[in-house]
């Protein structure tokens, strides 16, 4: 079978606008990801040891299990409960709340690697509890978790095409759609990975030089 | 609940097979990164560049992508991957192994370099500092990322509910369809793969505790950053 | 042969033996733009027993490094016995050294480092028999046996089945020095073998190494700050600074009345602390 170009640009208009919602997916995602991994990762350092282990464990527990399956019970289960939301929305949410139990280990890492003096200092000069996170630990934190969290975009760019598992128009299912509707399957699977591959090396690269910003700061 | 605990027969099927994909995926995935792994410690630049490709090209692919191209795409191109099965192993082989190439890559560059020194003291040939002295004691610095690639594949497995396979994702949608009970169907699945996720850390856990004890190390349970990043989907190794 | 087998005439006189010597001709080392050997000169006799002294920047270790082709010089000639190091003769004409001329050099020459470097994943038999099982091809029994000997000569017998992590500094490093006679090397390279070690436990491992130096008939290379036992161990002590042998002299001209200001500079200084 031989490639036909002429196709091959009638059908990316379709598939730019699955990356649209693709990439609206990941960003909005990623938004949830990075601050509910910062909340659990916070919540995992307050001193009642049952939201300890209660956020640990959930938290694990998301993190072990599969993203499509976890996509199925948000959009079948919380209907049941009165709870109905778009399937763009449903999508968005999971894949967010997926991601932040990564983002969560990731910041415990950075806490974990503020160097002690930091704490005792801070301690002896009598600040505030919310003052010594606030001003002293997270900044620290933050700053060297930065690099990893930004390797989590492109993670979370690459699982976004589970998303068609709940049928969100994105990239693949755009390019699935083309495709039965020609019989020519060829031409947008293979411009899919394209898109994909073309935007994530373009994203790792960016990625490496904000880590070696980061690094000679 | 107990319509859905009546399809257990369908249940352990879609386990098995989950199972299945699991085990093949990871020994793919393993030759692999070794192989790549490997070449991207190499000498010769030429050799480097093969990892660099392979690396940079399956890293960057995600696996579902992967898996429709070998399904709808390759067939078209008069290559017919004999089974469903194959192909999704395939794909998950390919994109955890470019992860694990990069884990495999930066653990050996991790060994210090007074052991590569003394190796060649002991005047040993390139392949026996490699086999006897390089690759045992970066062993030890793979595992814990190798763990956490194991639990992603594991977690990927799932996409082969989408070409039509019957995994245990597949099972629970046909048992919440032929029973309407959404919740226990759902959350009983999602109980399963935890648990088989658990299991299988507890072996990692065990090896590392071996490799720990054989190099005289201390075991540090909490992992650091830089493990972190190397497990983590879409992250390089801090090397 | 390991000094447990040959055992030749004890407290013999230097140049003895039929140990390879050593000889650099104009060898230059650069890191980048800071030249560490610059066209250095000297020779050692076979058998002979050299300490060298100086300044830390002042190339010593380097010159162990590119015996034992951890580094490869810049320019110029080492020999160790008659044949060139980095070079080998193809066609009458000498061209660098490839992989198989190295390994084949490297058969002569041993090394003991500052920091130990025991493998540790292998147990301390498993260290002693590696190198002679996997590169000489000594069949098991007998590369055990070898062991054997070499661990109740550096007195540590009953750590045959210690982990290297089990053991303290001294220890591993005396383990490191039996592995290194392991491999029968003619020529032995110290490298600081001391400077990591406790206090306590230099001692020990100093005591060894003078056994070893009085019953074997290595040519020895070292590098050490520890003066009292240069002094001891060497026929001769040569003086670095700047990449360049200052002074030389048998050890008790040098420690007693060095003819060069830099040399009394460095002395005072070390023995200052």
């Amino acid at each position: 079978m031989e490639w036909d170009w002429s196709y091959t640009g009638d059908i990316i208009p379709d598939l730019l606008r699955g990356l649209r919602y693709t990439v609206i997916a990941t960003l909005l995602g990623y938004l949830i990801a990075v601050v509910l991994g910062l909340v659990w990762a916070l919540l995992r350092r307050t001193p009642n040891v049952v939201v300890r282990q209660v956020v640990r464990w959930v938290t694990e527990f998301i993190r072990c299990t599969p993203l499509i399956p976890q996509l199925f019970f948000a959009f079948y289960v919380l209907p049941t409960w009165g709870l109905t939301f778009g399937k763009l929305t449903v999508g968005v949410l999971m894949l967010g709340i997926h991601y932040s139990t990564y983002m969560a280990e990731v910041y415990r890492a950075g806490i974990a690697d503020v160097p002690r003096g930091q704490w005792e200092a801070a301690k002896a000069l009598n600040l505030p509890r919310t003052r010594v996170w606030l001003d002293v630990v997270l900044p620290q934190a933050v700053r060297k978790v930065i690099p990893t969290l930004g390797n989590y975009l492109i993670a979370m760019f690459k699982d976004s095409p589970l998303l068609l598992a709940i049928g969100v128009p994105e990239l693949l299912t755009s390019a699935r759609s083309v495709g039965a509707r020609t019989f020519e399957y060829l031409e947008p699977m293979t411009m899919v990975g394209v898109l994909f591959i073309v935007v994530s090396v373009i994203s790792s690269i960016l990625l490496r030089r904000l880590e070696r910003h980061y690094a000679t700061n | 609940m107990s319509e859905v605990l009546d399809g257990y027969e369908q249940w352990l099927k879609g386990a098995w097979l989950t199972l299945q994909l699991t085990v093949y995926g990871s020994g793919v995935a393993l030759v692999l990164a070794l192989v790549f792994g490997l070449a991207g410690t190499s000498r010769h630049a030429w050799i480097r560049v093969l990892n660099r490709v392979y690396v940079e090209f399956f890293r960057g692919t995600a696996t579902l992508v992967l898996l429709f191209w070998f399904f709808y795409a390759l067939p078209l191109v008069g290559i017919r991957l004999n089974s469903t099965m194959f192909a999704a192993v395939l794909a998950l082989g390919l994109n955890i192994g470019a992860y694990g190439a990069e884990v495999v890559r930066g653990s050996i560059k991790a060994v210090p370099r007074a052991q590569y020194e003394a190796t060649i003291a002991l005047n040993f040939t390139p392949l026996q500092r490699m086999r006897r002295v390089l690759l045992p004691q970066g062993f030890a610095l793979m595992l814990p990322p190798f763990g956490n690639l194991l639990i992603e594949l594991m977690k990927g497995t799932a996409i082969v509910s989408l070409v039509g396979l019957t995994d245990l994702t597949t099972v629970s949608k046909n048992l919440q369809s032929s029973t309407g009970e959404t919740v226990a169907s759902f959350s009983l699945v999602l109980v399963i793969y935890f648990v088989i996720a658990q299991i299988l850390q507890l072996f990692v856990r065990f090896a590392e505790a071996r490799v720990d004890r054989m190099l005289g190390r201390r075991p540090s349970r909490e992992p650091e950053l830089g493990t972190l990043a190397a497990g983590a989907p879409g992250a390089g190794v801090a090397s | 042969m390991p000094p447990t087998d040959t055992t030749p005439e004890k407290d013999a006189a230097p140049l003895r033996g039929s140990a390879p010597g050593i000889r650099f001709e104009k060898v230059i080392k650069r890191f980048g733009s800071n030249t560490v050997l610059r066209e250095l000169d000297f020779t050692v006799a076979p058998g002979e027993r050299v300490t060298l002294i100086g300044p830390s920047g002042s190339g010593k270790t380097t010159i162990l490094r590119l015996l034992m082709t951890l580094e490869k010089p810049d320019g110029g000639l080492i020999f160790v016995g008659d044949d060139p190091l980095w070079h080998m003769d193809r066609g009458g004409k000498r061209v660098p050294a490839n992989q198989k001329h190295l390994h084949e050099m490297r058969k002569r020459i041993g090394m003991v480092f500052q920091q130990f470097n025991l493998f540790p994943n292998m147990n301390v038999l498993r260290n002693l028999t590696e190198g002679p099982m996997r590169v000489l091809g000594v069949p098991r029994d007998e590369a055990v046996e070898r062991a054997k000997g070499l661990l109740d000569l550096v007195g540590l017998a009953d750590k045959i089945d210690a982990h290297p992590s089990q053991l303290s500094g001294g220890q591993q490093q005396r383990v490191a020095i039996a592995r290194a006679l392991a491999m029968e090397p003619q020529v032995l390279l110290l490298d600081e073998v001391t400077s990591a070690l406790d206090p306590e436990l230099v001692v020990g491992v100093q005591d060894l190494l003078r056994d070893i130096a009085r019953q074997s008939d290595l040519t020895l290379l070292c590098v050490t700050h520890e003066m009292t036992f240069a002094k001891d161990i060497s026929d001769r002590v040569l003086m670095f600074d700047q990449g360049q042998i200052v002074e030389e002299g048998p050890p008790e001209r040098m420690f007693g009345e060095p003819s060069e200001q830099r040399t009394r500079d460095f002395l005072q200084a070390v023995l200052a602390t």
